[in-house]
């Protein structure tokens, strides 16, 4: 048995982040990259079910993105994934959501999981729709923003609970082969340990071409559901700012503090 | 006439406030559009939601009786697709949700619609559709169009418009739509603990924590300045993910409202849209972060540009 889990290189903007020469995105070198937080609870999870069942449980964490987010992956291998699964083409460059789910279709076509996990969402772009997107695609049956997890091979099924607004939860059922989308929290990821990095460091990932999925390069550029007008930085606000060392920026606000409370300076 | 479809959110019977917000985004746009604005209403008994529904300016409430219970994925996803291919409309908003972030998107992929997700500014260009949303923990705006859809989906962002409120009489038809097989099921809801140490939604000085607190020690030496300020310690959601605090602790959209504060001092607090979803209210907001560029610094009064570590260090020797 198996199970994907789909995982995210995401861009976090320098403190001096510039606007791409086309004004469409972020310029890249401004930026570090790292595994979408949610993906990591998402692998995590995975683990734990493949740990929980003992035997013949496979985890493979995949990724569509360029070369460098092979980092990603190797992190995931580091954690335990058993392999990973890169899938990139000149045709994807900037693609959005939609057209990453075309390709994870596609993908879960292959490696025919009995469960597939990604993350409610980017902490890039906070999209929050490839993971349902992939569901619907592929007409499975799906949940969002998982925050407990009961996975019951044997049955064909799943008690989940999602979160809800406010901290309300609601249980729910749920028939698989399914997607779930896992919320931050559901567990405490595990740290990677020294010989886990050393080793998968070493081993290779697959890196399929669209042909092999059998997916239409023209197809999946047609799946593109927005285009960028542009990307600006938005005039905000400034607040008033306390300036000064640590010392005497402390002082002043502890004033303010006493002033709006009351009571003494 | 082309159409603005909004579908309906509610649970426990109850029409979630941000159903009337998206209804006035239709509102907002319809007339750049030319549409009508129609809000479908999914559910075991969609006629009881009718008076909660009819506001001034709808033009017609499409009341959809499903075999559910409560919200379901596929049933929702199902019937979006049916009622856009009754009703071809332009644009359809649906919030954006925890549920609706559960079925939005599957109506985008399986109709190859234009899509975007929580979206906070609409407008028209022409023709063209200009959907706002921003990007990189909201450093930046993202301005999108759709070219060559005939409809797009929307998730919008909660809290973006004023909820539409004038009663108007609207007229309501029922229309039977199949849904096909659905694999999920509801099985009840889990009330937040009510419990818990403090109820920070009554505080009036809240001093809340953010990852940049950096550790649990830090945070501990927060909770202690908090005690000696008289403020009562909350904070965002990865130090609950962390254990550092428990959740009752917790201010936004999956936590609490701070509903009574009036001082809110944030350190180390991004600003990501679901943690100002509890506090950005708040009459005075002071907002320490090390990132002169943070987006919390946007609904601020104040401003302090530090290390939350070493301001914690300064302020408890002024606070003995
Ligand atoms: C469905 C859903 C529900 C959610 N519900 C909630 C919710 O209820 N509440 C909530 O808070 N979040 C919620 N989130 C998570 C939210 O998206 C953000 O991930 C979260 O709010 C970020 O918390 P943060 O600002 O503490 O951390 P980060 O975004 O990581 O920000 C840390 C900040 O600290 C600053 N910093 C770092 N080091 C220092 C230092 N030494 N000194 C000073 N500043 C420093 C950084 O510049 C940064 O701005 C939810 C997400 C989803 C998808
Ligand atoms: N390029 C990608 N490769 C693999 N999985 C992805 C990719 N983009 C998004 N996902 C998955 O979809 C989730 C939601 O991302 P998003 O829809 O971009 O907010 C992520 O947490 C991942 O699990």
């Amino acid at each position: 048995m198996r199970i994907l889990v789909c995982v995210k290189q995401v861009l976090n903007l320098d403190d001096e982040f510039e606007l791409r020469a086309d004004g469409l995105d972020v310029d890249r070198d401004y930026c570090d990259r790292d595994l979408n937080e949610w993906d990591d609870y998402a692998l995590e999870e995975a683990l734990r079910i493949r740990e929980r069942g003992g035997g013949d449980i496979e985890v493979v964490a995949a990724t569509v993105g360029a070369e460098d987010a092979t980092a990603e992956l190797r992190k995931c291998l580091a954690k335990g994934a058993d392999r990973g699964v890169r899938v990139w083409d000149e045709r994807l460059q900037d693609c959005d959501g939609m057209m990453i789910a075309h390709v994870l279709a596609a993908l879960v076509r292959r490696e025919q999981p009995a469960l597939v996990l990604t993350g409610v969402q980017g902490a890039d772009h906070g999209q929050a729709q490839t993971g349902v997107a992939l569901a619907a695609l592929l007409a499975w049956p799906r949940a969002a923003v998982v925050r407990a997890l009961e996975f019951s091979a044997d049955a064909g099924e799943a008690l989940v609970r999602r979160e809800l607004e406010g901290g309300l939860e609601e249980c729910v059922r749920i028939r698989c082969p399914a997607v779930l989308t896992i919320q931050v929290g559901i567990n405490t990821p595990r740290y990677a340990s020294l010989r886990g990095i050393t080793q998968a460091a070493g081993r290779s990932v697959d890196t399929p071409a669209l042909a092999e999925l059998a997916i239409d390069g023209a197809a999946i550029a047609a799946a593109r559901a927005a285009r960028v007008r542009r990307m600006y930085v938005p005039p905000r606000p400034r607040p008033r700012m306390i300036e000064g060392r640590a010392g005497e920026q402390a002082a002043a606000l502890a004033a303010l503090i006493r002033d709006i409370r009351g009571g003494p300076r | 006439m082309s159409a603005v479809l909004v579908i309906a959110e509610h649970r426990g019977g109850v029409v979630r406030p941000v159903t009337r917000e998206i209804v006035a985004a239709a509102l907002a746009v319809r007339e750049g559009l030319g549409a009508r604005v129609e809000v479908a209403i999914i559910g075991a008994r969609p006629d009881v939601l009718v008076p909660a529904l009819s506001l001034e300016g709808v033009d017609e409430l499409l009341l959809v009786p499903a075999p559910i219970e409560e919200f379901q994925p596929e049933c929702y996803a199902a019937i979006g697709a049916a009622l856009i291919a009754a009703r071809r409309p332009r644009l359809v908003l649906i919030p954006h949700s925890v549920d609706g972030i559960s079925y939005a998107p599957a109506i985008g992929a399986t109709g190859s619609h234009g899509y975007a997700s929580d979206v906070f500014a609409l407008r028209c260009d022409g023709e063209d559709l200009v959907a706002t949303r921003s990007a990189y923990r909201e450093k930046v705006r993202v301005e999108l169009d759709f070219p060559g859809r005939e409809t797009v989906v929307l998730t919008v962002r909660p809290g973006s418009f004023p909820p539409a409120s004038r009663p108007g009489g609207v007229p309501a038809t029922t229309l039977e739509v199949p849904v096909g097989p659905m694999n999920s099921e509801h099985r009840g809801y889990i009330e937040p603990d009510a419990g818990g140490d403090v109820d920070v939604g009554a505080a009036e000085f809240l001093l809340a924590v953010g990852r940049g607190i950096g550790d649990r020690a830090t945070a501990e030496e927060a909770a202690m300045l908090a005690g000696r300020m008289g403020a009562t310690l909350a904070c965002s959601r990865p130090v609950v993910d962390a254990g550092w605090l428990p959740k009752s602790r917790q201010i936004g959209q999956s936590g609490r409202t701070a509903t009574n504060c009036r001082l809110y001092l944030a350190l180390g607090i991004s600003g990501a849209v679901q943690h100002l979803a509890g506090m950005k209210h708040v009459e005075t907001i002071i907002a320490v972060n090390r990132d002169p560029d943070a987006a919390i610094f946007g609904v601020a009064r104040v401003g302090v540009v530090a290390d939350a570590a070493e301001l914690v260090a300064e302020l408890r020797a002024l606070f003995p």
